[in-house]
C-alpha cells in the first residue's frame, strides 16, 4: 500500500514518451475513422483547389501583358477564398470532435493526463488529418490540371519549368495546409485542456 | 501523529451553482473526517450532492469554499501539476457510466494510468495484467468496452482505478447502471478489494446493498450531512432500511 504525499512528488512528474501520445492519437483516429475521413477530405479538397490553381498559374498563357497579370490574381483570390473557406471546415470540425469527447478527455485527466498531454493528443491528429489531406490534396489539384492539359493537346508545357514549379508547390502546398489545420485546432486543444474535470464527465453526448 | 488516522478530511465545503436567478446550494457545509482503510458510503436521495462531494473530494471540481485534506495536504494548495500527480497516484476513480475509453482494449485502458505515472510500457503491462487478474478479467485482456458486458466493463473500470496502488478509490454510483445479480458482484470486489488491499473506498450510492458492506454511512440531505452510521447501528436497522432514508 504506499500512501503518496503528493506535495513533494511533482519533480519527476509525466514526461510522457511521445510515442505514446501518437499511439492514442493513431487510436483515436482509428475509431473515429469516418469522422477523420470527413475532417481530412474538407482539408483535402481546399487544398486541391488551391494546387489546381496554382499549377494552372504554372502554364504559360497565350495571351499577353496586363490580361496574363489579371488573369492570374483573379485565380489567386479564388485560392484564398478556397483555403478560408478550408479553415472554417477544420475549425468547425474540430469543435465538433471535441464536444463529443468532452468525456474522454475528463477520464483521461482523471488517470493523471497534464493539460499539456490532452493539447499533443489534438495537435498529432489534427496534425496527421492535415498532413495526409493536403498531400493527396496537392496531387489531385495537380493531377487535374495534367490531365486537362494533356487531353487539350498542351503536352509541349508540360516542361521541365513546370515539373520544377510543381515539386515548389507540392512543398507550399503541404506546408499552408498543414499549418492551417493546426492553427485552426488551436482554440479545440486549448478548449479540452483547460475544461475542469469535473465538467468534462457531466457532457452526456 | 493523527496523520495516518484520516485519509480524507473535508472542513465547511460549500458549493453553489447558479441556474438563471435560482442558486442551488449543492455543498452546504460538509465537515467529514474518512478513516484510512474504511468502506464508506454517501447515501441520499437524487440531488442531495452526492455527485458534487465526490467531485470535491476527488479534485475533479473546486469548491467554493472551505477545504478538502488529503493525506494531510491541503488540496486548495496544490498547482494543476501535483493536481494530476494526486489524481494519478493517490485516487482511483470509478463512475456509474464505466468511462472506459472505447479505442481502447481492456489491457490498454487499465495500462494508462501508469502510463500517466511514468512506468514504462512492460512494467506497465505487467501490473495491468495484474490488476486485471485481480478482478477476474485474465481472459478478457483484449477485449475492447463494446465487446464487454456492463459488469465486466465496470471490472475493468476498478481495476484501471487499482492500476497505480491508490490509497483511495472513489466510487461514483458504481452500480447503477448495472443490474442486481452484477450488481451485487461489483460490490463484493469492491469490499475483497478493501479487505485485502486495504485501500479505502467511498461510494456515492443509491443502493441499498452497499449498506451492507460499509463500515460507515453518510446520509446526506440538500447538501448537508444529515447523519453518519455506524456499522453496527446499521445492521440492527436492517430491516427498516427504507425507512431510514425517510428520517
Ligand atoms: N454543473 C452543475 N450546474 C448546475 N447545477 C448543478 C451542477 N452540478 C450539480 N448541480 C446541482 O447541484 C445539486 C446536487 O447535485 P449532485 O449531482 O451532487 O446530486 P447527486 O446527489 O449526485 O444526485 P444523483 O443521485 O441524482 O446523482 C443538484 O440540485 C444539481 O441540480
Ligand atoms: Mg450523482
Amino acid at each position: 500500500m504506499t500512501a503518496t504525499d503528493s506535495s513533494h512528488a511533482p519533480k519527476h512528474q509525466i514526461q510522457l514518451p511521445l510515442s505514446k501520445a501518437w499511439e492514442i492519437s493513431l487510436k483515436s483516429i482509428k475509431i473515429r475513422f469516418l469522422r477523420s475521413l470527413i475532417t481530412a477530405s474538407g482539408i483535402l479538397l481546399g487544398i486541391a483547389f488551391f494546387s489546381f490553381v496554382r499549377a494552372v498559374n504554372l502554364i504559360p498563357l497565350h495571351e499577353t501583358g496586363s490580361a496574363v497579370v489579371a488573369e492570374q490574381s483573379r485565380h489567386n483570390f479564388l485560392a484564398v477564398m478556397a483555403l478560408l473557406v478550408c479553415f472554417v471546415g477544420i475549425m468547425n470540425s474540430m469543435l465538433m470532435s471535441v464536444t463529443e469527447r468532452f468525456k474522454e478527455i475528463g477520464t483521461m485527466k482523471c488517470l493523471g493526463a497534464l493539460d499539456k498531454f490532452i493539447v499533443t493528443l489534438f495537435f498529432i491528429e489534427a496534425g496527421l488529418m492535415g498532413f495526409f489531406g493536403s498531400v493527396l490534396g496537392w496531387l489531385m489539384g495537380w493531377l487535374i490540371v495534367v490531365i486537362t492539359q494533356l487531353l487539350s493537346g498542351g503536352a509541349k508545357e508540360l516542361n521541365g519549368m513546370f515539373y520544377k514549379g510543381s515539386l515548389l508547390q507540392a512543398g507550399e502546398s503541404i506546408v499552408i495546409g498543414l499549418a492551417m489545420t493546426l492553427v485552426a485546432s488551436i482554440p479545440t486543444a486549448v478548449r479540452a485542456a483547460q475544461m475542469p474535470p469535473a465538467m468534462a464527465l457531466r457532457s452526456e453526448v | 501523529m493523527s496523520a495516518n488516522e484520516y485519509v480524507v478530511r473535508t472542513k465547511g465545503l460549500m458549493k453553489e451553482f447558479k441556474l438563471g436567478d435560482e442558486v442551488v446550494k449543492a455543498l452546504n457545509g460538509v465537515d467529514l473526517d474518512i478513516k484510512r482503510g474504511e468502506y464508506l458510503s454517501i447515501m441520499g436521495p437524487s440531488g442531495s450532492g452526492k455527485s458534487t462531494l465526490f467531485n470535491a473530494i476527488g479534485g475533479l471540481d473546486r469548491p467554493d469554499s472551505g477545504s478538502v485534506f488529503i493525506n494531510d495536504t491541503d488540496m486548495a494548495q496544490l498547482d494543476p501539476r501535483e493536481l494530476a500527480y494526486l489524481r494519478c497516484h493517490t485516487i482511483g476513480y470509478i463512475f456509474q457510466t464505466f468511462n472506459l475509453l472505447p479505442s481502447m482494449t481492456a489491457l490498454e485502458n487499465v495500462t494508462l494510468p501508469t502510463v500517466f505515472a511514468g512506468m514504462t510500457t512492460d512494467d506497465g503491462i505487467e501490473r495491468g495484467i495484474q490488476v486485471l487478474t485481480m478482478v477476474g478479467l485474465q481472459h478478457r485482456l483484449h477485449h475492447r468496452p463494446t465487446q464487454l458486458s456492463g459488469g465486466q466493463q465496470q471490472r475493468v473500470a476498478i481495476a484501471r482505478a487499482l492500476a497505480n496502488n491508490p490509497s483511495i478509490v472513489l466510487a461514483d454510483e458504481p452500480t447503477g447502471n448495472l443490474d442486481l445479480k452484477t450488481g451485487e458482484e461489483i460490490i463484493a470486489l469492491l469490499r475483497e478489494l478493501n479487505k485485502k488491499e486495504g485501500v479505502t473506498i467511498i461510494s456515492a450510492t443509491h443502493d441499498y446493498k452497499m449498506v451492507d458492506v460499509s463500515d460507515r454511512v453518510v446520509w446526506i440531505r440538500d447538501g448537508k450531512i444529515a447523519k453518519i452510521e455506524e456499522r453496527a447501528d446499521i445492521t440492527l436497522s436492517v430491516g427498516g432500511m427504507q425507512g431510514t432514508e425517510e428520517e
